[in-house]
């Protein structure tokens, strides 16, 4: 890889990053606006933000969220595969965030494939997958909380 | 005719039920027709039958009585102080509104019919969407859709916090605070009782009886059956009263369809519309806009993988 290309390389993860960060950000807000708390904690009051209390507002822009995340993910796994497999590794917070995410991908795949008409998961499933995606989210931003704290990145140089 | 026939082939899925089905499953229309079991099944109401004596009513509240909650009092501080308690426990009399003590109610609407002022009565109650907002919003999974078409809210898991109401076209579930699973956890700060709604008597059904408002009507207003079916029913008495449909297209589709001799628009304009006392507007469909998505998601991998191809092409090209 040429100085140029890394310096275009460097450009174009540090622009990916920052539509991680915002899209992980909305997802999460329209993610949590699917429970009914921002409107009794008055969060919803704060101007700008009373579409976390429109329910289908934030089920849409959960799905607008998703689609990107997905976009990012398949494209970031695809890219390792690629072209940096043998220049990077996924360190160990890196593995763990990764493999927590795919959690979170699969069960919300399976709740969008859920809301579709005629679809049958039983009741019993639905509240596992419900509660598995909480549960994953929370303790995926517990982990990318410690790893800002303590500077842990994704990927390290082989 | 009609309604015989339905409660006859009911009874024989009954026995079809209780040869083995579990509670919840559907009985189905006919024992015949196995495959059916897995259909969902849809009510048609005849309003030019309705003459609204509200014996569906007294039915409904006297099969269902022992899902009514016995709340807790007194009941515990809410905090922030602005949510706001709904007890209906001391006003369970109340029968012209829903309310989580009356889950069907009669409408009354004075209409222009055939030149004279007459009196159309119109029992309300949940229109077991096909695919329900209520049941697929719910962040607990508390409610749910039986294969049969009935969409029911589970009392035990239920916390009240009352967002099936606010996705639902008709604002049907109604709260009791004071009861169910949200006392045992943070009463103060999370949930605030049960959402309470028709469930279609999906446990006569389970035992293949007829729902309580249908068994009860004494001027056979209501027919059960395959949606399909109820479906072809409807647009034939459409058809012979040169009347009006609701309910077919309605949210994408409900499992209660309304045949009338007037226009919907025109019943609209003369109920009683409020808390508790539903329109009968035209409704779209609530979950068709974000299911639309799906597509995108789906191809959303298919586009991240060209994306990183892409920059590996360019690479190699530029690198050459």
């Amino acid at each position: 890889m040429s100085v140029q290309q890394i310096a275009i390389s460097k450009t174009s993860n540090r622009a990916l990053r920052y539509v991680y960060l915002i899209t992980v950000f909305f997802l999460t807000l329209s993610g949590f606006g699917q429970m009914p708390i921002f409107k009794r904690y008055y969060i919803a009051d704060i101007p700008g933000f009373g579409w976390l209390a429109q329910f289908f507002v934030t089920h849409y822009i959960h799905y607008l969220g998703a689609i990107l995340i997905l976009v990012l993910a398949t494209y970031m796994i695809s890219d390792y595969l690629i072209l940096q497999k043998k220049r990077i590794r996924l360190t160990a917070t890196g593995y763990v965030r990764g493999t927590i995410l795919a959690g979170i991908l699969v069960s919300g795949l399976l709740l969008v494939i859920r809301n579709l008409a005629g679809s049958r998961f039983t009741p019993e499933f639905i509240i596992f997958l419900d509660i598995a995606h909480l549960g994953m989210v929370m303790t995926f931003l517990i982990v990318a909380g410690y790893c800002l704290v303590r500077k842990r990145r994704w990927v390290t140089q082989r | 005719m009609g309604q015989e026939i339905s409660r006859r082939t009911f009874l024989r899925g009954g026995i079809a039920a209780a040869a083995g089905l579990a509670a919840g499953s559907i009985p189905g229309a006919s024992a015949a027709a196995a495959p059916q079991e897995k259909k969902q099944l849809a009510t048609l109401l005849d309003i030019s039958k309705c003459v609204g004596c509200e014996a569906c009513v007294e039915a409904c509240n006297e099969v269902n009585a022992h899902k009514y909650s016995n709340p807790q009092k007194p009941f515990p501080k809410m905090y922030p102080q602005r949510v706001p308690v709904a007890d209906w426990s001391e006003k369970q009399d109340v029968t012209d509104r829903l309310t989580p003590y009356n889950w069907l109610s009669i409408q009354h609407a004075f209409v222009n019919l055939n030149g004279e002022e007459q009196e159309i009565t119109i029992p309300r109650r949940c229109m077991h969407c096909v695919n329900p907002p209520c049941v697929k919003l719910c962040p607990w999974g508390a409610a749910r859709q039986l294969e049969n078409g009935i969409s029911r809210i589970d009392s035990e898991i239920c916390l009240g916090g009352s967002k099936c109401k606010k996705v639902c076209p008709w604002d049907i579930p109604q709260r009791q605070t004071g009861t169910g699973l949200y006392l045992d956890i943070l009463p103060s700060f999370a949930g605030n009782g049960v959402m309470y709604k028709c469930d279609r008597c999906y446990d006569q059904i389970a035992k293949g009886q007829l729902p309580a408002c249908i068994e009860a009507c004494p001027e056979d207003v209501q027919t059960i059956g395959p949606r399909d079916e109820i479906i072809q029913k409807a647009h034939a008495l459409a058809k012979e009263l040169n009347g009006y449909i609701y309910g077919e297209k309605e949210n994408g589709g409900t499992n209660t369809i309304y045949v009338s001799p007037v226009p919907f628009e025109e019943l609209n304009k003369a109920i009683e519309k409020g808390k508790g006392k539903p329109h009968l507007k035209p409704v779209k469909d609530t979950m068709a806009q974000a299911n639309n998505l799906t597509t995108a998601m789906v191809l959303a991998p298919v586009a991240g993988i060209a994306a990183a191809v892409g920059k590996f092409v360019k690479l190699t090209k530029n690198s050459q």
